[in-house]
């Protein structure tokens, strides 16, 4: 499968809510990265919207499935637009991957449109791949948001 | 005669029931802006903002922009707007200057707020500009580096204000083994479209997490256990956090809840998992509490970790939660509308993981696309829809009412969700708006 193919398959996944088959297609040691500030270096000394290795990310799959989340019920409705895609090869034999998102998300009257440079660390698995770690990039992550329940 | 005088006021806020017009008439809002974000001490942030001559940082005290700069001797509280034709003339963020200088004509001012220079100056009487200067905020206050300001030029001292609530204060600071704090690690900003008064509420709600906060209960029920002494996940801490949420009934009931005459407030004594707070036997936690022992001696430092405070309201401005080194300040935007900065601090000379595990606790609990968080936000906007029907009038905020037990300096409610915090912010908001 072409990295691109992989990348707008991830995205079809989000956008179908199909989220434990997304959850799949990252590693164990995988980490989901949602930085706060521009350029951010730090994940663990600086607070991030989302920083999550694999147990976290699971965890907050199962949240949106739960009968009381409140701000989840119904899940917002998005589109994962996904460009600009450059595939680098790393010496490990993994593949960088940067992309552009453009996200619209619809929930409860609000409809948001989200930016982002994403950044993932692929591993060739079988035919596919496997998610090592993504990081996204939001244009506004320093700005006032409200309250965030979906996955980039 | 006036829409809003005494006796209308105060029909809207009687002892067991609140008008919903006062979270959703903008009338209201515009006298809370005038009468009660322009007398009350609003807290700005905290002294390590501004540690050098020169630092500053911009907020908001109410709807009014200023600017915050040490000046060298002391630290100001400037209006952020241009005495010429009214610019903003610090934008918005963080920085260190000499000068504050207007991008629409080049005024410059001081630290102190003192008009400097003025291109094409001639044109203008000499007299005016004489009295012209960034206005500064007529109040300025200070209690354990945490900052105060007041819009109104008279009313009572800052240590008055605070009263009983000093001690969360206190708290938040004995707890450092350096003896300070500092803000670190980022600012979260998060928006709802809700009133202001409805965070401030919520933060002192035991009744609430069981309901509003199911979801995150459930799933960290099934997280894995925290690791051992030593070997913890980088979420453990705010794992415990959620599960302590879903804390049988008994256990809210016996929380401490007190409420002071200027409608702050806080809660204690219901973590009954000790690690959380105490964390004994751990490596980390057993380097800190010898840091504090070094500082203060050892009965000393045992006083200081026997406090189980949990969350502080400030009103009408703050809640924070000294165990976790968390603050927040809400700035009203509209009826509809408010902002919430949230702050992590690290302790002067405490080990590092204690302020990696705050991080954690601020992403997980506090942070914008938070499990607990994210639900608390839902529900504020879901009452705003609803007080913004005129069908039904009234909300209750009766829970306890008629048993609250007068301590030394606050109220005490009769039982840990007791609703007696939303009542005495109510007092203080009607006093406020009526004095």
């Amino acid at each position: 499968m072409s990295v691109e193919q992989f990348l707008y398959r991830e995205a079809r996944l989000l956008d179908e809510q199909r989220l434990e088959e997304w959850l799949a297609l990252f590693a164990e040691d995988a980490t989901y990265w949602v930085p706060l500030e521009q350029g951010q270096q730090d994940p663990v000394s600086t607070s991030s919207i989302i920083y999550d290795d694999r147990t976290l990310l699971e965890l907050r799959v199962k949240q949106a499935r739960h009968p009381r989340a409140h701000a989840r019920l119904p899940l917002a409705r998005t589109l994962h637009q996904v460009g600009n895609v450059v595939v680098s090869k790393e010496a490990s034999g993994e593949l960088t991957v940067h992309s552009s998102l453009i996200l619209v998300e619809f929930r409860a009257e609000k409809q948001r449109t989200w930016g982002a440079l994403v950044e993932h660390r692929l591993r060739a698995e079988g035919a596919s791949y496997r998610i090592a770690r993504k990081r996204i990039d939001l244009v506004n992550s320093e700005a006032a948001l409200e309250g965030i329940a979906i996955l980039f | 005669m006036e829409v809003f005088d005494r006796d209308r006021l105060a029909m809207l806020v009687q002892p067991d029931r609140v008008h919903r017009s006062v979270y959703a008439d903008p009338a209201i809002f515009e006298l809370e802006m005038e009468r009660l974000f322009g007398r009350a001490w609003l807290i700005l942030g905290h002294q390590s903002q501004v540690k050098a001559p020169g630092d500053y940082f911009t907020t908001r005290m109410g709807r009014e922009p200023v600017v915050v700069v040490n000046n060298g001797s002391d630290i100001k509280v400037l209006i952020n707007r241009c005495a010429h034709r009214g610019a903003m003339v610090c934008a918005e963020g963080t920085g260190n200057t000499e000068r504050f200088v207007c991008p629409y004509h080049g005024w410059s001012y001081d630290r102190a707020g003192e008009l400097k220079a003025v291109p094409f100056g001639s044109g203008y009487r000499q007299e005016t500009l004489k009295n012209l200067q960034l206005k500064p905020v007529p109040r300025v206050g200070n209690y354990r580096g945490f900052l105060f300001a007041s819009l109104s030029p008279d009313g009572e001292s800052l240590e008055d204000f605070l009263g009983e609530a000093k001690s969360s204060f206190d708290d938040f600071v004995d707890r450092a083994p350096g003896g300070e704090l500092e803000v670190a690690g980022g600012v979260f900003k998060h928006a709802y479209d809700g009133n202001w008064k409805l965070m401030l509420e919520n933060h002192l709600d035991g009744a609430h997490p069981a309901w509003v906060h199911a979801s995150s209960v459930a799933v960290a029920r099934n997280a894995p256990e925290p690791g051992k002494p030593g070997e913890e996940h980088y979420y453990d801490i705010a794992v415990r956090q959620m599960r302590q949420n879903g804390a049988p009934e008994s256990v809210w009931e016996n929380t401490g809840i007190w409420a002071t005459a200027r409608g702050h407030g806080y809660m204690g004594d219901y973590h009954d998992d000790s690690r959380l707070v105490v964390g004994m036997g751990n490596p980390v936690f057993e380097e800190y509490r010898n840091r504090l022992i070094e500082k203060t001696g050892p009965a000393e430092a045992d006083r200081i970790l026997r406090v189980t405070l949990w969350n502080t309201v400030i009103y009408p401005n703050c809640s924070f939660m000294s165990q976790f080194r968390q603050l927040r300040i809400i700035h009203p935007v509209a009826v509809d509308r408010s902002l919430v900065y949230t702050y992590s601090f690290r302790m002067k000379n405490a080990p590092e993981r204690l302020f990696r595990d705050t991080i954690a606790f601020s992403n997980v609990v506090n942070g914008t696309a938070s499990w607990v968080l994210t639900d608390d936000l839902e529900v504020y906007e879901r009452i705003q829809k609803g007080f913004e029907s005129g069908a039904v009038e009234w909300a209750q905020i009766g829970r306890g009412h008629g048993r609250d037990v007068q301590e030394p300096g606050a109220l005490r409610g009769a039982t840990g969700t007791s609703e007696v915090y939303i009542r005495a912010q109510m007092r203080a908001w009607l006093d406020y708006m009526t004095r």
